[in-house]
């Protein structure tokens, strides 16, 4: 699994990488130089104490970031080696190709579960064609045994984990190449999120999951490489850190790391 | 052992809380008794009327005060035509702009446009029905009402001679008064939907116009609803403009280019030269239904505007 001699610009087992990438809402840089390399097929946890930039910097990578008001981004992320901010790219390809996953569970709450699950490119499938699609997305977020018998309803008598699970599914109908998560499980019980992160590692065999999470017990548990964030005095949200989860938790390499780990602030 | 489990706890308020709750409910029974007050003195000022023509007052179309032959059907139907042409054109119009206004529009220009339309809510009626009388009915006469008939003149709705004042004049002098209302609550009820919805639909790669059509539009339905119901009890009972545009003639006829008559304007019309006392009372029964209908439009409108945005419309 090393990188092999093709003088790419991310190794191959890369999917998703940022290159000295910078965030701004207005004249406040929320996230600063930026390079970080997202392997294939594993999840990579990005902690850190609140407001370091994590969000912002997800959301910089599938260009929802710049729905913000006041928001601009510099440098590259390079998405199978080809920036998705160089000018011309669509960001709707983008966006199909990089999913999301919000904080609060946010299904449309005037769609039935089922056209939630194929609310990505759903409506030009004939009825039969829907439940396929919806079937496969919801067993693949740990759903359909749970919703089966209730496609049509409103998503809102679901549980928050179910509707959450039901986001994930939305999510992985659009069969994208990369899964972002900001902060999945943070509105769920403890249940719930043990079923979210068990589910988390299930994806990981089919997707890139990048996982935005402040409970470092999370990280541990479901990450396969941890990325930890800081923001500095004028605070722009740097990059400390990144390695394979197990040695960031067990022999972090910078100080700053190891305090938060050990607790001692965040 | 036998202490109770809860005690009362003697609540203190103090004197000046007292006079202020007083004064708070005082003036809220105030108004329900405005209402209602309101409401009695019309009936009783109609009961001649409601005595000599019973219910069939709201079918009859015969309104003839020389032979004291009074029926409110030409009224109503004139109403009912405007304000569904008015609230047609209205929640198009409003709803589209709402849309920009809150989800596309930068900044820059949705604030002073925001600003101008609802300036536009408070231009007086009679400027409204000046600029109608001036402009737009001479506009229906010589390029709109010829246009609409040659394209759609086949249909009873478009044919007939077009006298540039009548239902559709009137109808459209309405859909301008009333689109600030519709725009105004629409943006702001389009406003509060949570922008966790828009960027859900945006990261499955949406447009921006697959976005606000087929998320936040229905999201919002109901309080979009509510705008252009309220819009509707505005054109109700809108009178001088309407007055000024429809041609007052109580006849009912399937032409929109005709001339027409609504409840607010028979009345602000014909009250000054009411003779008789049926007559008067007939005129106060237009100004019965007019006030139920009203009451019952709005109550319904922000009912519904307020179970979407919350209870401060
Ligand atoms: N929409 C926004 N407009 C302006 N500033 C923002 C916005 N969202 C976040 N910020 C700022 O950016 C910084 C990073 O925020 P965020 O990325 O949400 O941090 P985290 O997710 O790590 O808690 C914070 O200082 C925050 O105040
Ligand atoms: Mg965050």
């Amino acid at each position: 699994m090393t990188a092999s001699a093709t003088p790419a610009i991310a190794p191959p087992e890369t999917v998703l990488a940022t290159d000295d990438l910078s965030a701004y809402y207005g004249t406040h840089q929320a996230v600063g130089n930026v390079s970080i390399a997202f392997r294939r097929q594993a999840i990579t946890a990005l902690i850190g104490p609140s407001g370091c930039g994590k969000t912002t910097l997800l959301r910089c990578l599938n260009r929802i970031h710049e729905l913000a008001f006041d928001a601009c981004v510099s440098g590259r992320v390079l998405f199978d080696n080809a920036d998705i901010y160089e000018w011309g790219t669509d960001p709707m390809a983008i966006r199909r190709r990089i999913g999301m996953v919000f904080q609060r569970p946010n299904p449309f709450p005037t769609l039935s579960i089922l056209d939630n699950a194929v609310a990505a490119g759903g409506r030009r499938l004939n009825r039969r064609a829907k439940l396929e699609v919806a079937e496969r997305a919801l067993r693949a977020a740990a759903l359909w045994d749970e919703v089966k018998d209730k496609l049509s309803r409103s998503p809102l008598q679901l549980s928050g984990g179910q509707q959450q699970r039901l986001c994930i599914a939305r999510a992985v109908a659009a069969e994208p190449d990369v899964l972002l998560m900001d902060e999945p499980t943070a509105s769920l019980d403890p249940i719930a999120t043990a079923v979210i992160e068990e589910l988390m590692a299930s994806l990981a065999n089919q997707f890139t999951l990048v996982a935005v999470t402040h409970n470092m017990q999370q990280a541990a548990r479901v990450s396969d490489v941890a990325a930890f964030m800081l923001a500095d005095e004028s605070r722009t949200g740097r990059l400390i850190e990144v390695d394979d989860t197990a040695k960031l938790f067990t022999k972090p390499s910078d100080r700053r790391t190891e305090d938060y780990i050990t607790g001692r602030f965040g | 052992m036998d202490e109770p489990a809860f005690r009362r706890i003697a609540r203190f308020v103090s004197p000046v809380d007292r006079g202020f709750a007083a004064v708070v409910y005082g003036g809220s029974a105030l108004f329900a008794v405005l209402i209602v007050g309101l409401f009695i003195e019309l009936v009783l000022g109609s009961w001649p009327s409601l005595r000599a023509f019973g219910p069939s007052f709201i079918w009859k179309s015969a309104w003839d005060p020389v032979a004291s032959k009074f029926g409110a059907l030409p009224m109503i139907y004139g109403t009912v035509v405007t304000s569904f042409i008015a609230i047609l054109l209205a929640s198009f119009v409003g709803i589209m702009a709402a849309v920009f206004l809150a989800d596309f529009a930068p900044r820059w220009i949705a604030a002073p446009l925001s600003f101008l339309i609802e300036l536009l809510a408070a231009v007086p009626s009679v400027v409204y029905g000046l600029w109608g009388l001036f402009v737009l009915a001479p506009l229906v006469r010589t390029t709109i009402g010829p246009v609409l008939q040659h394209l759609l003149g086949w249909t009873p709705l478009f044919a007939g001679p077009i006298y540039g004042v009548g239902l559709l004049t009137a109808g459209i002098i309405l859909a301008l008064m009333i689109v600030p209302t519709v725009t105004a609550i629409s943006r702001d009820v389009i406003a509060a939907i949570p922008r966790d919805l828009r960027e859900a639909s945006m990261a499955l790669g949406s447009t921006k116009w697959e976005t606000a059509t087929r998320v936040v539009l229905p999201a919002a339905r109901v309080g979009i609803f509510g705008a252009c119901v309220l819009g509707l009890g505005r054109a109700l009972g809108e009178t001088i403009a309407v007055t000024m545009v429809i041609g007052n003639r109580p006849e009912i006829s399937a032409s929109l280019f005709a001339p027409s008559y609504t409840l607010a304007s028979v009345i602000a019309n014909e009250f000054t030269e009411a003779t008789s006392a049926v007559y008067i009372s007939a005129l106060i029964e237009l100004g019965l239904i007019l006030f139920v209908v009203s009451i019952v439009v709005n109550a319904v409108a922000r009912l519904m505007i307020w179970s979407v945005r919350g209870s401060r419309a």
